[in-house]
């Protein structure tokens, strides 16, 4: 015998709503400011087609097509700028993703109890150290003169460097400082969902033999690699979004070859020196690839994920 | 019974774990015994494991200046009043989407989920919050980005997982209206997702300093984070001219910096222990998927 679909005796759409219309009220606050601050935005970004001019408003000034994009795609910063972003957050997803994993794998088999609890808790505290505090730091403890590093140097007999000055270094700097800050809170993540295998399947793999390795490979990663791929897809989708507060951050006239990024670009030209158009273009251009991205990188996924992971 | 490989690794974990535990540690315990070090002992690279010639002379340097004081206490206010707003939007709407009976809600979801990919950029945005005439007001800071989808959906996957369908309808046959339904049952029942965003939004006022950079110019309403940054990284730690030698004030200078790491980041930090216990719950695993 088949079920009726629905519990209860069909309603038109109207009584529907009208029964629940403290949930639209509920609604309405969250969506007017996602209208507001979000949509009406992505209305404006018609300035990056036009010649922005405030006082004319957004749709009194006047029509220039893709004049600034051109602009954008001739200037000689766009290769740089475009490197500079890429190798960034390539660099950071190759190193920022797999270590959470592995270390909620390291936590998950790790048999003493109270180091294990004080370990999770010690190594999430630095994500809650703000960006400014965090360069802050790297940069007291970089500093030649005063900091870490000057004193290894000085020990050592050698002559410091600026290491915060050095455009070959930025980039590590700038990635481990990240993985220093949130490989532990990334991990928690992975542990809860680590957390909710079956204990009988360890017993299982116990009483069929199988070491500590094998329960690894065979129980723990298929239990988290759902998670993976989504955070994967979901980093993978901000690929060119390089955060702008940690780069801005850690920038100085020395090291701006290899740290000028998009965002960070789009900031100086359009909030610094007024080129409104110019740099809404610049950052249309952005959203427009990252989204393409991941558009594909989530279809890729899904072939992917029907084949192999699932 | 274990085999020897076993033993083997559960050593191997402990010296990672260890090792792991003391590479994040340590950067922060340098940080606390340096800020009651006297300079030079920091800067001749005396200072390793414990503090030398103690002085609370930084903290004292910290304590006397204004401006941190004034970032403070805008901080405070923003982060209190910040939290309490973008709860007030968020875990209403996130229940009425948690309800499988409400009519439209893929389409209202999808009008959120759109704009964790895509948005207008930097510059519209700026002039869309001018034309709103929240620019160089604090309202910049705790309204207009109030709603932060990746938490409206936590908060939905939550509701969804943990409030059970019976209970609703249980309470409907009584003659329970949803708000009442909503304030005396569901938000009763829900504290651990409360803690979790409430926490996410706290930590991500009392950090911030992209917006107040972008909107606001009014020096009184400076945060917290734009006075560190003028400390830890545009050196400017002393205002007024000192009668003491230019090396002497920038020593000074090096000891107030790692006062003010620890003072205005210690109260952030310390909630985390109080409501750990609420992230282990599988609250975000449950974001992730939905």
């Amino acid at each position: 015998m088949k079920q009726p679909k629905k519990k209860y005796p069909k309603k038109s759409i109207r009584t529907r709503i009208t029964r629940n219309w403290e949930l639209y009220l509920f609604l309405l606050p969250a969506v007017l400011l996602i209208f507001c601050f979000n949509y009406l935005p992505m209305y404006g970004v018609q300035i990056a087609f036009k010649n922005f001019r405030p006082a004319k408003g957004i749709w009194g000034s006047e029509w220039v097509g893709l004049e600034h994009f051109f602009r954008f795609f001739r200037s000689y910063q766009f290769g740089n700028l475009i490197k500079n972003t890429l190798i960034l957050s390539l660099y950071g997803l190759l190193a920022g993703f797999p270590l959470p994993i592995l270390f909620a794998l390291l936590l998950n088999q790790m048999r003493f109890a109270k180091f294990k609890k004080v370990l999770q808790t010690v190594t999430s505290l630095p994500n809650f150290i703000s960006t400014v505090v965090l360069v802050g730091m790297v940069s007291i403890f970089l500093s030649p003169s005063s900091g870490i590093y000057g004193a290894v140097c000085n020990l050592l007999g050698v002559k410091a460097g600026n290491p915060m000055g050095e455009p070959g270094l930025f980039r590590h700097i700038y990635v481990w400082s990240g993985v220093w800050q949130s490989t532990g809170w990334g991990s928690i993540i992975y542990l809860s969902a680590l957390s909710a295998v079956d204990p009988s399947l360890y017993e299982a793999a116990t009483i069929d033999g199988a070491n500590r390795l094998q329960k690894i490979r065979h129980i723990d990663l298929p239990a988290i690699a759902p998670t993976c791929v989504i955070s994967l897809i979901l980093s993978a989708g901000g690929i060119m979004g390089v955060g702008f507060e940690k780069v801005f951050l850690m920038q100085n006239d020395l090291n701006l070859s290899a740290s000028e990024v998009i965002s960070t670009y789009v900031y100086k030209v359009g909030i610094q020196s007024a080129q409104y158009s110019f740099s809404a273009a610049v950052g249309l251009f952005n959203t427009v690839i990252n989204f393409v991205i991941l558009v594909i990188v989530n279809q890729a996924a899904k072939r992917l994920g029907d084949t192999s992971l699932w | 019974m274990k085999s020897l490989s076993d033993k083997w690794i559960d050593r191997i974990l402990l010296i990672l774990g260890i090792l792991v535990f003391v590479v994040t540690v340590y950067p922060l315990y340098f940080v606390v015994i340096a800020s009651f070090s006297s300079p030079s002992a920091v800067s001749g690279g005396q200072v390793w494991l414990f503090p030398k010639s103690v002085t609370l002379e930084g903290y004292r340097r910290v304590f006397e200046n204004e401006r941190i004081w004034l970032g403070y206490r805008n901080t405070i206010f923003y982060t209190i009043a910040g939290t309490l707003i973008s709860l007030a939007f968020t875990l209403p709407a996130g229940y009425a989407l948690s309800r499988k009976d409400l009519v439209g809600r893929n389409a209202i979801s999808l009008f959120f989920v759109f704009t964790m990919y895509f948005s207008g950029g930097l510059i519209p945005t700026y002039f869309i919050v001018d034309s709103f005439h929240l620019t160089n007001t604090f309202w910049v800071i705790i309204l207009p980005f109030a709603v932060n989808v990746y938490h409206l959906i936590i908060v939905r996957t939550f509701f969804q997982s943990t409030i059970p369908d019976d209970l609703l309808e249980v309470s409907q046959l009584d003659g329970c209206s949803n708000t009442r339904f909503f304030v005396s049952i569901v938000l009763p029942l829900s504290k651990a997702i409360l803690a979790v965003v409430g926490l996410y939004s706290a930590v991500s006022l009392w950090n911030q300093y992209f917006t107040s950079l972008v909107y606001v110019r009014d020096d009184s309403l400076v945060p917290l984070q734009l006075v560190l940054r003028e400390i830890l990284l545009q050196n400017q730690t002393v205002s007024g001219a000192a009668s003491v030698s230019n090396v002497e004030l920038q020593k000074v200078g090096e000891i107030m910096k790692y006062a003010v790491i620890i003072v205005s980041t210690v109260p952030i930090m310390c909630v985390y222990p109080f409501l750990q216990k609420y992230f282990n719950k599988g609250v975000m695993v449950g974001a992730i998927k939905g």
